[in-house]
């Protein structure tokens, strides 16, 4: 049976044998996913820990609070410890008070009298305690709601103008010609050595004129047009048969009928790559926003989260928590479409 | 045509049946509201010169958030004052650059007149070294493990990717709540004897976290466009090479290097242009701190446009048309590989 079950553990392909190099590789993995998955468990599982469990140093793994009871003549819960008696037994007392290196104990079970015991001989009783209010204060007591409605706002609508102009922009490229068509493409190509990082102060003072600043206009709009998403599509529809086209074109469907109801079906797998590309650079985007975006009410989650962890006294378990609801839907949303997104950057070598 | 059109249309089966009816039921609403006036303007302008109003939209965010700001950076570098507009800035001509350049010594920042932007430079500069040869190396070296006879290699592949996607404020607060003071790290040196690290005090320690993170961050997106690269390489010379009993780093060294050297370039170059620009995870990680141990080219340039208390718009766009001269050829040798590369 062990035999078995170790021949199935071990097996490998091809029937081959094991060789150091094997074991080195899994070893490198398995540090990989300790080094890659461990900080973000230790994120999440902060994220529930109180703010005096969080000030614990060493920290403890997993959320932890001290365990207390409800003594009959004490107003007050009183913390229970562990105390080893000079006997050598042990017993679970709750503490009344503590003077010095002595702590005055009563047995929760007989309250009428108390025991003193050195304050060295105890060790609180804890318990798994998880602290769900650092995820719903924020709801309640911050705009945190506000920043997650932001944050949604800009993502939905920035990717839905995103795919509509560029879809259209790769569909003129991909299926005229025209005179001008090369300028343009160059154009296009321009735009890629022109990140935003570069030009942060001109692209505010077009905002400005604009009448977006302090509006979510003012991130949705100027990452909309984007050149990775025009050579994306466009690869994508210049393998469309021409024979589709030119047969909607002797039905007399127009041009627009052509795009709109021929050529962006066929695209869907495309478009599907440069969707979660635009959610995922929209939903992370955080220089230009922390330029553009001032007031308070108008942050996205992320310019939120800085704010909130460059103030003086950094609220860490509120913060942690916030943490997490920003990196969830990224998780989910990867989790389920892990194998489209890898496959959608390795083909096309962007991100 | 109709049949044609019905074939692309909704695939009624399994579980998106419902949610692909929603969908074509409001493709068909959007069709029945915007193709009366495109086809109005078809008729207007003639179908030769429809592929001009398909770009249009495109072309204009081109212009107005991209071309017209380059446009307005190069006057903003030329021209003085605090005004946002630039028909109320002065013309100061080259003055804006001479002070940017104005250094005793090249090789020590404290000596230039903008000590700042210097010190970003060299920061940068030693950021993109450091990350460059991390970057390859890890992703390199996972992207070889990953490559060979692995069980649960789509498990291993996602392992390393994930943080690609995650906002880089995140993964700068993952990080840094295990690297303060009370933190995770601190907590296993000790236990393990050692003493307590103020990682974000000591200069040498935020620079090489700074890298560290940005390299745990970004490596997954390398390591996948190298494997790709090496699973495109085909098998049976790996046979050939079997068959003639060569030594497995003689294959590395023969086979596998100069086959993957096209990919390899264009993560080097990849890495290069990104790192250039590093702002968002250092930034929230150190605050470009300790003092300005860690303060970047580009957020030099950020806090010299918006935070510091004067807006020097054309310091500022002086520093971005430098930053963005260098960007330009970056992209360009970038360009000429990948099309290399893919030809």
């Amino acid at each position: 049976m062990t035999g078995k079950l170790r021949r199935l553990l071990l097996a490998r392909r091809g029937g081959a044998s094991w060789h150091w190099t094997d074991v080195a590789s899994y070893g490198y993995l398995a540090l990989g996913v300790l080094l890659m998955f461990g900080p973000v468990l230790w994120l999440a599982l902060s994220s529930f820990k109180t703010p005096a469990a969080l000030l614990e140093f060493p920290p403890s793994l997993l959320p932890m609070a001290q365990s207390e009871v409800s003594v009959p003549g004490y107003p007050q819960p009183l913390p229970l410890f562990r105390v080893t008696m000079e006997d050598g037994s042990v017993r679970e007392l709750a503490q009344v008070r503590r003077v010095g290196i002595t702590a005055q104990m009563v047995d929760p079970a007989a309250p009428g009298q108390t025991i003193r015991v050195p304050a060295d001989r105890r060790t609180p009783v804890r318990h798994m305690a998880l602290a769900v209010e650092n995820y719903t204060d924020p709801l309640t007591q911050f705009d945190f709601l506000r920043f997650l409605r932001n944050s949604l706002v800009v993502t939905v609508v920035a990717t839905i103008i995103t795919l509509l102009i560029n879809s259209m922009a790769a569909y003129a490229l991909s299926v005229y010609e025209f005179r001008g068509k090369k300028l343009a493409m160059l154009g296009v190509i321009g735009t890629l050595m022109i990140p935003i990082t570069i030009i942060l102060a001109p692209v505010y003072l077009v905002v400005t004129k604009l009448g977006f600043v302090d509006s979510l206009w003012a991130v949705i709009l100027p990452g909309a047009a984007t050149p990775t998403g025009v050579f994306l599509l466009r690869q994508y529809m210049l393998t469309i048969p021409r024979d589709l086209i030119e047969a909607a074109r002797m039905d007399k469907a127009s041009e627009w009928r052509i795009y709109a109801r021929i050529v962006m079906p066929l695209s869907m797998p495309a478009l599907a790559v440069l969707a979660i590309f635009s959610v995922m650079w929209r939903w992370n985007e955080f220089l230009w926003p922390l330029a553009v975006l001032t007031k308070t009410e108008v942050h996205t989650l992320p310019i939120a989260l800085n704010a909130f962890q460059g103030e003086l006294q950094t609220q860490w378990h509120y913060l942690l928590a916030m943490t997490v609801v920003t990196l969830l839907p990224v998780a989910l949303v990867f989790a389920f479409l892990q194998r489209f997104i890898t496959s959608g950057i390795a083909n096309t070598g962007m991100k | 045509m109709t049949d044609t059109m019905r074939s692309h249309g909704a695939p009624a089966r399994g579980p998106s049946a419902a949610a692909a009816a929603v969908t074509t039921g409001s493709a068909n609403a959007l069709m029945r509201l915007t193709d009366p006036p495109m086809r109005a303007v078809q008729r207007l302008i003639g179908a030769a010169r429809m592929p001009y109003v398909f770009l249009l939209p495109n072309l204009v965010f081109f212009g107005l958030f991209v071309f017209l700001p380059i446009g307005i950076n190069i006057v903003f570098s030329v021209t003085g004052g605090t005004a946002l507009f630039p028909a109320e800035r002065p013309y100061v001509g080259a003055e804006h650059y001479a002070r940017l350049l104005d250094c005793g010594s090249y090789l020590e920042a404290a000596s230039c007149r903008e000590d700042l932007f210097w010190r970003g430079v060299g920061n940068t500069l030693t950021f993109t070294v450091f990350q460059m040869v991390a970057m390859v190396l890890f992703s390199l070296v996972t992207a070889l493990v990953l490559n060979r006879p692995i069980r649960g290699r789509g498990f291993f592949r996602a392992v390393y990717f994930f943080p690609v996607l995650l906002s880089p404020v995140v993964v700068a607060l993952i990080w840094k709540w295990i690297l303060q003071r009370d933190g995770l790290l601190n907590a296993v040196l000790t236990t393990a004897g050692g003493e307590k690290i103020l990682f974000f005090v000591d200069p040498g320690w935020a620079m090489f976290w700074s890298v560290f993170v940005s390299v745990w961050a970004h490596m997954g997106f390398y390591t996948l466009i190298l494997l790709a690269g090496l699973q495109a390489i085909p098998r049976d010379v790996y046979e050939a090479a079997e068959m003639d009993g060569t030594r497995p780093w003689r294959v590395f060294h023969r086979i596998t290097l100069p086959l993957l050297w096209p990919n390899l370039l264009v993560v080097l170059v990849l890495v290069l242009i990104r790192s250039v620009q590093v702002f968002d995870e250092v930034f929230v990680l150190t605050g470009g701190g300790p003092g300005t141990a860690t303060m970047m080219v580009v957020q030099y340039i950020y806090a010299t446009a918006f935070a510091n208390q004067v807006q020097n718009f054309g310091l500022a766009g002086a520093a971005s048309v430098l930053l963005g001269v260098v960007l330009f050829v970056l992209t360009l040798i970038q360009l000429f590989l990948t099309r290399r590369r893919a030809s």
